[in-house]
């Protein structure tokens, strides 16, 4: 394309888009730049093309923008970023331009933030176990190295804590390697990123950290971008630099929103709660950026926050981003009422990686049936705590009674425990500390071979 | 036949050239001067040749799909016609590959692109320069009907490739090539027809969107074996028929498609990722390799082609890929095969078909989706069928379609058309997948309509009574469904003894039997054989207990056997070949109930 072509004039400004007439030579998703009266030079993206009028996406808002003054510049280039090692431990904002005061990196490719679609027959299959040190998701929701697993949670849980947490304790047993951290804040607030920020200080790794900040004050539109310039600079560190990365991004219910703004003013026909059709493709275009490649050593690992309105799993952002990744991990507010850290609730949760990455020769052989023997007793002890909450406890038959103990040990004690770092043998063992307070017969999901190992009858007996 | 007119049409459509685009929005871009095009045409866009399909045409504007990203085109960027509906080119290779949405080779891709997957590759499906082993099966003279087999190319060691002749042509052999060497474009055989002669060659290509009829459309009547004991044991799908995995995420939709393709006793299968993760294809590819058909004994993969288009590439092709996959499914159905074909997830398909709509301002009728969404599924599901696809020979398509409603809600649009389209209806349950029961499928929701048809092949080829056992253990599970409605009121213990037993085998029959580990290596697949004895050993429990139960035993006494344990896990301890085992426990099960039996007779004597 050619150069920078500079149109003089607006027709029409709906919401975050202004559309110009008369335009020439205009590409599909290329970068103009608009000029407010004043001087102000907003960015912004070709969103439609229909004979000779343009609609452009405004990331930073579209007032005082006038019919006649403004002017457009088309830059002949869709949205990049530069990409370098630079990068880590530096601050940028939402479209990456530096907030930490140094100059932008010198160094470094200019590459397009859409990024591409990794071929399914490049792809490496992620088995590696990550060590949180979390009973509840190495033992039940282990996270994998490359997997995209993502936070439900609503307001008033402790799920940026429960996230600072993962990224501390993060290790891959018997490896030296460390994690690399991209940090992505989409409309969260100051406390928030601050507390982050405050985190990774903390634990020293803020030299191995890249910070994109659009916070709740910045403009929403920014936010359609944010998530991809970081992925662009994380795919950068992880298949071209050989890097395991850690994403952490949050809000997605945020981002989401602000997907829908520009839909509705572009007149998408809306589903569910006004979301476009299209949001599952576009989420999908964010999350499926994860993962390990052929011929690189790195990976990309991401751990989203999604905030739930109204608790409500069903809602569309925490709906189809469950669709997309590989399981989630569920925060729940009667937990958290009662006081026990991290509040997961294990059911709902899941990770879809576990299976090949557990186990003989990656945790320990009896994992995936302790595993599945806890979820299967935990499910059955909601179903007796329900008849309980109605018939009386003391009208339960002693298995059941069993049941109950064995639940609040598992709250208590395997589920809830605050700031301790657990190893996966730690773990496992206090599961099965817990399948102990069941008679034997009740334990289907457990080969014989592992009963006989680990299971000592009684032994929970003198337990409270 | 096909390079030369490929050749041909490239040329001229450089020539027929009329003007370029003048509209974009996403993957839709509008060209003008398109009055004498037609819809479902294929053209290239732009000097980089993404491949395109016209889906309208008004005036002389054609509206047209492209199947690859359009950032960066504008007005004036040139299309080329081709005067060709978008197909599928159909030949061996095809076995064992893994195709893009539009049947390019994604391993070509690679070859061509790297890791990520770039822009405007050209990629044939079938490799023009490979020679095949042909073996002619008919001579010079003899005369030939559609559908009959003119010679066939050992494809992979399980998998016999058969040229067969086309439909609507029949005549006379009037060449035919000695078994060697070929490419797939060399003319294997000449026939003789009353409107001229037709060359054959190994390379066909079919359009995408136009079905390709059955001679004669047959009525469904054998099963598919699936080795999943909830599916053969309880709601049977038939070879030729439709079915449908309704779920919300987690439920355990991907993981049942895995384990259908991987044991169904069908001759090929066809695997549609359609919209979902990329991990996903990878895991079938890393894992087909080393699966081994339990038939043969041979690697998975040498009768499974996957379609690829995830979640994260283009969503015009994601529309694409389903025609794709069930087009090459009827090439091989026609050539006597048992297709399967699994699509996960129609959903996506259907949200692929509404944003295309939406950016066709088309009317919304429900959730966005356009009116005509229930004809488009009737269109893809009706594409399944059994029947005569030559003389004396028969084939079969089974399509089975992942539904993945929007909050788990059975209620919206995409669930509710395709039940209309289906006779097997296998509900996934949230609560189930929560308890990790799996397959999580509901045997309160879920159905089959094909039990007539399947309970006579049960009947005559297996010489057993499937109907009276499947009905028996359905009523188990729906009075039990019923009795915990009272128990969630007065506790189980308030119940009488004859209740209380039925939650127990109740329970013996969900994780004993339903229950099916997809990750354990005995468990994950059971023969017919063994699925009917564990069955028929839960029934005879059944009988004994309710015998005890009923004489007075104490139901503790019953819940407390020895043997449950070994009830209970029967299907992950004994394999398909040690079946032996299973009389074993058999054994001890009786030894139990008999001294159980003695000592109810004891204290009722004390008692008299
Ligand atoms: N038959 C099965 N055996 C064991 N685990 C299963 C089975 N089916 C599902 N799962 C578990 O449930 C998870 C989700 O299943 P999946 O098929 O991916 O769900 P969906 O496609 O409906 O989202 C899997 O990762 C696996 O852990
Ligand atoms: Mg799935």
């Amino acid at each position: 394309m050619n150069g920078r072509r500079i149109h003089l004039g607006v027709a029409r400004v709906s919401g975050p888009l202004v559309f110009v007439k008369g335009t020439e030579n205009v590409s599909y998703g290329e970068i103009a730049e608009v000029v407010t009266s004043f001087g102000e030079v907003r960015r912004g993206r070709v969103l439609i093309i229909d004979g000779d009028t343009v609609a452009i996406q405004v990331f930073e808002g579209t007032s005082d923008f006038s019919s006649a003054d403004t002017k457009v510049r088309f830059s002949g280039h869709s949205l990049t970023v530069k990409v370098s090692e630079e990068m880590l431990g530096r601050v940028f904002d939402g479209t990456g331009r530096p907030l930490d005061g140094a100059p932008p990196p010198i160094s470094g490719e200019e590459r397009d933030i859409n990024g591409a679609a990794i071929n399914p027959v490049s792809r490496v299959y992620p088995k590696n176990f990550i060590q949180t040190g979390i009973s509840a998701i190495d033992g039940m929701n282990t996270l994998i190295r490359g997997q995209k697993v993502p936070i439900f949670s609503s307001s008033g849980l402790p799920h940026n804590r429960l996230a600072a947490q993962i990224v501390r304790q993060a290790t891959i047993p018997g490896e030296e390697s460390e994690f690399v951290i991209v940090f992505v804040a989409m409309g969260v607030k100051h406390d928030d990123a601050a507390y982050f920020e405050e985190t990774f200080r903390e634990s020293g790794a803020l030299e191995n950290v890249v910070m994109f900040l659009n916070l709740a004050d910045d403009p929403s539109i920014e936010r359609t971008i944010t998530p991809r310039v970081a992925l662009t600079v994380a795919e950068y560190l992880a298949f071209d630099r050989d890097k395991h990365v850690l994403v952490v991004m949050t809000d997605m219910t945020n981002y989401c929103e602000a997907l829908r703004e520009v839909a509705t003013a572009r007149g998408d026909v809306p589903t569910r709660k006004g979301y476009p059709g299209y949001l599952y493709s576009d989420l999908a275009s964010l999350y499926e950026r994860t993962g390990r490649v052929i011929g690189s050593e790195g990976s990309i690992t991401q751990i989203p926050i999604v905030s739930m309105p109204n608790n409500d799993i069903t809602h569309p952002v925490p709906d189809l981003t469950g669709y997309i990744t590989e399981g989630q991990i569920v925060l729940d507010p009667k937990l958290h009422r009662q006081g026990i850290y991290p509040p997961i609730a294990v059911l709902p949760s899941l990770s879809r990686l576990m299976k090949d990455g557990i186990g003989e020769g990656f945790t320990r052989e009896d994992h995936p049936n302790v595993a599945n023997q806890l979820y299967g007793s935990y499910a059955r002890v909601q179903q007796i705590r329900n008849i309980a909450s109605i018939i009386g406890e003391e009208e339960l038959s002693e298995v059941d009674k069993k049941y109950l103990k064995f639940g609040d040990f598992f709250e208590k004690h395997f589920l809830n425990q605050g700031d301790e770092n657990r190893t996966i043998d730690e773990t496992l063992d206090l599961g099965w500390k817990a399948l102990e307070l069941l008679p034997v017969e009740e334990l289907s999901r457990l080969k014989k071979a592992q009963i006989e190992k680990y299971y000592k009858k009684g032994a929970n007996d003198a337990t409270p | 036949m096909a390079t030369k007119d490929r050749e041909r049409s490239d040329v001229t459509t450089r020539k027929g050239l009329i003007t370029g685009i003048n509209a974009i929005n996403g993957p839709v871009v509008k060209g003008s001067g398109m009055a004498e095009a037609n819809v479902m045409e294929l053209v290239y866009v732009s000097d980089e040749r993404l491949a395109g399909e016209i889906i309208n045409i008004d005036g002389d504007i054609a509206t047209i799909q492209v199947y690859e990203d359009t950032t960066g085109l504008g007005p004036g960027v040139p299309i080329y016609r081709t005067g060709r509906p978008l197909s599928v080119e159909l030949g061996p290779g095809l076995i064992g590959n893994v195709l893009d949405g539009i049947a390019r080779p994604l391993n070509l891709i690679r070859e061509k692109q790297g890791v990520f997957i770039g822009r405007g590759v050209q990629a044939e499906t079938i490799d023009r320069s490979k020679k095949w082993t042909f073996a002619p099966q008919v001579k010079v003279g003899d005369a030939v009907v559609p559908g009959q087999v003119l010679g066939t190319i050992p494809e992979t060691p399980i998998l016999e490739h058969r040229i067969v002749v086309p439909q609507g042509v029949s005549g006379k052999i009037s060449s035919i090539v000695p078994e060697g060497e070929y490419t797939v474009t060399e003319h294997v055989a000449e026939i003789e027809t009353e409107n001229g002669s037709e060359t054959v060659t190994m390379l066909k290509e079919w359009p995408v969107r136009r079905t390709h009829p059955l001679q004669k459309r047959m009525k469904p009547s054998v099963p598919l074996i699936t080795g999943q004991r909830v599916i053969d044991a309880l709601f049977p799908l038939a070879k030729g028929g439709a079915a449908a995995i309704p779920g919300g995420f987690g439920a355990g939709k991907t993981v049942l498609q895995h384990q259908l393709a991987s044991w169904s006793d069908a001759d090929v299968i066809i695997y549609i990722g359609c919209g979902e993760r990329g991990n996903e294809m990878t895991d079938v590819l890393n894992e087909f390799p080393k699966l081994k058909d339990p038939r043969s004994g041979r690697p998975l993969m040498e009768r499974t082609i996957l379609i690829a288009n995830t979640s994260n590439m283009p969503v015009t092709a994601r529309e694409s890929s389903i025609y794709t996959g069930v087009t090459i499914g009827e090439y091989f159905r026609d050539m006597g095969y048992h297709v399967a074909l699994m699509a996960d997830s129609t959903s996506r398909w259907a949200e692929a078909v509404r944003e295309i709509a939406g950016r066709l301002e088309e009317m919304p009728v429900e959730e966005g989706f356009p009116a005509y969404l229930p004809a488009r599924l009737a269109e893809f599901y009706e594409r399944a069928g059994y029947g005569e696809v030559g003389p004396e020979r028969y084939g079969s398509i089974t399509i089975i379609g992942a539904v993945s409603p929007p909050g788990g809600d059975f209620t919206e649009p995409v669930t509710q058309n395709t039940k209309r389209f289906i006779r097997t209806f296998w509900a996934l349950d949230k609560r189930l997948a929560f308890a990790r029961h799996f397959p999580a499928i509901s045997w309160i929701d879920t159905y089959s309509e094909y039990i007539d048809e399947m309970a006579k092949w049960w009947k005559e080829e297996k010489k057993v009574d499937w109907r009276s056992l499947r009905q028996r253990m359905l009523s188990v599970l729906s009075r039990e469904n019923e009795l915990q409605k009272i128990v969630q009121i007065i506790g189980p213990d308030a119940l009488p003894s004859d209740q209380r037993l039925i939650l127990h085998v109740a329970s013996l029959i969900k994780e004993g039997f339903l229950q099916q580990n997809a990750m354990d290596d005995i468990d994950r697949y059971s023969t017919p054989e063994k699925e009917f004895r564990m069955l028929d050993l839960i029934a005879k429990y059944e009988d004994r207990a309710e015998k005890l139960v009923q004489g007075g035993l104490p139901i503790y006494r019953i819940q407390e056997m020895k043997v449950n344990i070994k009830l209970l896990t029967m299907k992950q301890e004994v394999a398909d070949d040690k079946l032996e085992e299973l009389d074993a426990i058999e054994q001890e099960m009786n030894q139990e109930f008999d001294e159980l039996e003695k000592s109810l007779v004891t204290s009722d004597e004390k008692k008299g």
